[in-house]
């Protein structure tokens, strides 16, 4: 019988196999979009990485130079679909750190609460979608259970489920609708139970901890040289959250754990989202708690749309009003502002340059997943074929935002 | 959280020799230098025990078109174990590019690529600077302020500019 290493090698005694380019995507389910990656492979090992992306690249940076403030706040809503509301948190922050003005609390606590409801719903989804990709179906689909509720919350809110373009430069909006809390709080019951289930589904599960375990192992240090951030960065080790280190509006007032796991592998990644989900359950309820009453617009008639739609309606003079905020929007002043916040994915940075017109000179989007998806090539690097898969799951990359 | 210590911190002579100017706007700290002591700079921010800037949050390129120099570049530093943060700009002609500054932050790497794909910025020393958003052999810098909205016109966009109506400046 012939020695199996006989059959790789020539007479000569070299090696019969050689290096291998394999090209993943754009088209494939488990790269969560349009990504496409050139993998060099020596039998099923990684030996090079090329990471190619711009599928989507619809250029909003372009077009937000050419948009009013008032109009780039949907375009905003495009970039991390999963949580537009943190995407609209972030970018208004930069331009009423430019207007220096702050909207009123109750928008405060408004703002706040649906990013958090957005960042459950993120995490949701890809604490689900990971192990999908890995084979365990089931999560999946009861994840998108929990995941309509907080749709259902949403549209309850906004009108719209995914695109909700809340939040306005000064404020929200409008006011919650009536019978929101009790809804709210039922939600809140009720994911705090589901959270457990999927960790009993999941969590100790021999086939997930096989592919997930010291898989894709990043060290702190080398993490923050990559630039990651949010759950990625606080998976190895490093205590860093923007809620809590820098926080705007009213995180100050909350009290929260900042998850900080050490091993830096895919499955801390992928734990570290489904106990920061346990937070922002907590997160949701001390908002409800200590919501004050009041108005959710500042009152300067001149940024602000008027809150009153019957006076719009019935007087000409507020017509014309409304109708000049909305088709020619309002001069920021000349300056520069880069706002950031801890948006599910990471930090998301808005870095807005203002002439002085009603249209921004330059708007930069601090992208947390184009960053984090960097990270890929050196991840991936000696892991084998089908770890590539649980790392980019594991990275939570929204094609959509990494392609602005 | 005021800026006040890390102000002071900045008023060293191994800081102030390097760079042209310090201000504060909208409530964060700005260094601006010269393309020549830019590497310099960064690497003395990132490796002083004081300020520990080890994380690069962003690098953008601006088009300041049709004012000169034309281009800039903006780098958001940030510090995780101070909680400091930093801006710092760097302006400069097409002819006289800054040096990629890859060397102290990996993560530099694609924020530099995003650059000169969209202005056509190519870092001196950068290691792999490719297109990035835009596919090889695409003609022209898109977030130029000279290019057009609607890009040029050709056979897959018939709504584009034509070509004659401008020149693409440097």
């Amino acid at each position: 019988m012939t020695d199996i290493s006989l059959l790789s090698k020539n007479e000569a005694g070299q090696k019969l196999t050689k290096e291998l380019l394999l090209n993943l995507g754009p088209q494939h389910p488990s790269t969560h979009g349009v990504l496409r990656i050139m993998l060099e492979l020596d039998g099923e090992e990684i030996r090079g990485v090329d990471t190619i992306i711009g599928y989507l690249h619809r250029g909003t940076e372009k077009l937000a130079e050419n948009f009013t403030y008032t109009q780039i706040i949907p375009l905003t809503d495009r970039l991390d679909y999963l949580c537009a509301p943190s995407n609209n948190l972030a970018y208004v922050l930069a331009v009423e750190r430019l207007l220096e003005i702050k909207a009123p609390e109750r928008a405060q606590y408004i703002r706040v609460m649906m990013a958090e409801m957005a960042r459950i719903s993120g995490h949701l989804l890809i604490s689900g979608a990971l192990p999908m990709d890995l084979g365990a179906m089931t999560t999946l689909l009861y994840v998108m259970r929990e995941r309509e509720m907080i749709m259902d919350l949403m549209e309850m809110i906004t009108g719209a489920r995914m695109h909700t373009s809340f939040c306005r430069v000064g404020g929200v909006r409008e006011d919650l609708p009536d019978g929101f809390e009790p809804r709210c709080r039922e939600f809140c019951h009720v994911m705090k139970q589901r959270i457990d289930d999927y960790e009993r589904l999941i969590s100790e599960n021999r086939i997930f901890l096989k592919r997930t375990r010291d898989i894709g192992k990043i060290s702190g240090e080398q993490a923050i040289d990559w630039g990651l951030s949010g759950p990625c960065l606080r998976a190895s080790g490093v205590s860093w959250d923007m809620r809590r280190d820098n926080p705007y509006e009213i995180y100050d007032r909350l009290s929260f754990e900042v998850i900080v796991r050490e091993n830096g592998d895919c499955y801390d990644r992928w734990k570290c989202r489904m106990d920061e989900m346990r937070e922002s359950v907590k997160l949701i309820e001390q908002c409800l708690d200590q919501m004050p009453a009041g108005p959710v617009a500042v009152a300067m008639p001149d940024i602000a749309f008027p809150l009153n739609k019957i006076t719009v309606k019935s007087s000409m003079e507020a017509m014309i009003h409304h109708f000049d905020v909305s088709a020619y929007g309002f001069p920021v002043p000349k300056g520069e502002a880069y706002v950031s916040i801890e948006a599910p994915k990471g930090e998301l940075g808005f870095y807005i340059i203002s002439d002085g017109s009603p249209k921004p000179l330059r708007m930069k989007v601090r992208a947390p997943s184009f960053i984090n998806l960097q990270a890929l090539a050196v991840l991936a690097r000696g892991c084998y074929l089908a770890d590539v898969i649980a790392i980019i799951g594991s990275l939570d990359p929204v094609i959509a935002e990494v392609d602005k | 959280m005021s800026n006040q210590p890390l102000r002071e911190l900045l008023q060293r002579e191994s800081i102030q020799q390097r760079c042209e100017s310090v201000y504060e706007t909208f409530g964060m700290l700005t260094l601006t230098v010269s393309k020549e002591n830019l590497l310099a700079l960064c690497h003395l921010l990132k490796h002083d025990s004081a300020l520990q800037f080890n994380f690069l949050s962003d690098i953008c390129g601006v088009d300041h078109y049709p004012q000169r120099p034309r281009f800039e570049t903006v780098y958001h530093l940030y510090s995780i174990p101070f909680k400091y943060r930093l801006r710092i700009k760097c302006r400069f002609e097409l002819d006289e590019l800054p040096p990629s500054v890859v060397p102290v932050w990996q993560t530099a790497n694609w924020h530099e690529r995003e650059a000169y794909d969209m202005y056509g910025i190519a870092f001196v020393g950068h290691p792999d600077l490719r297109r990035i958003y835009m596919w090889e052999g695409y003609d022209g810098y898109p977030m130029r302020k000279d290019y057009p909205l609607r890009g040029y016109a050709d056979h897959y966009n018939p709504f584009g500019e034509a070509r004659s109506e401008r020149t693409e400046g440097a």
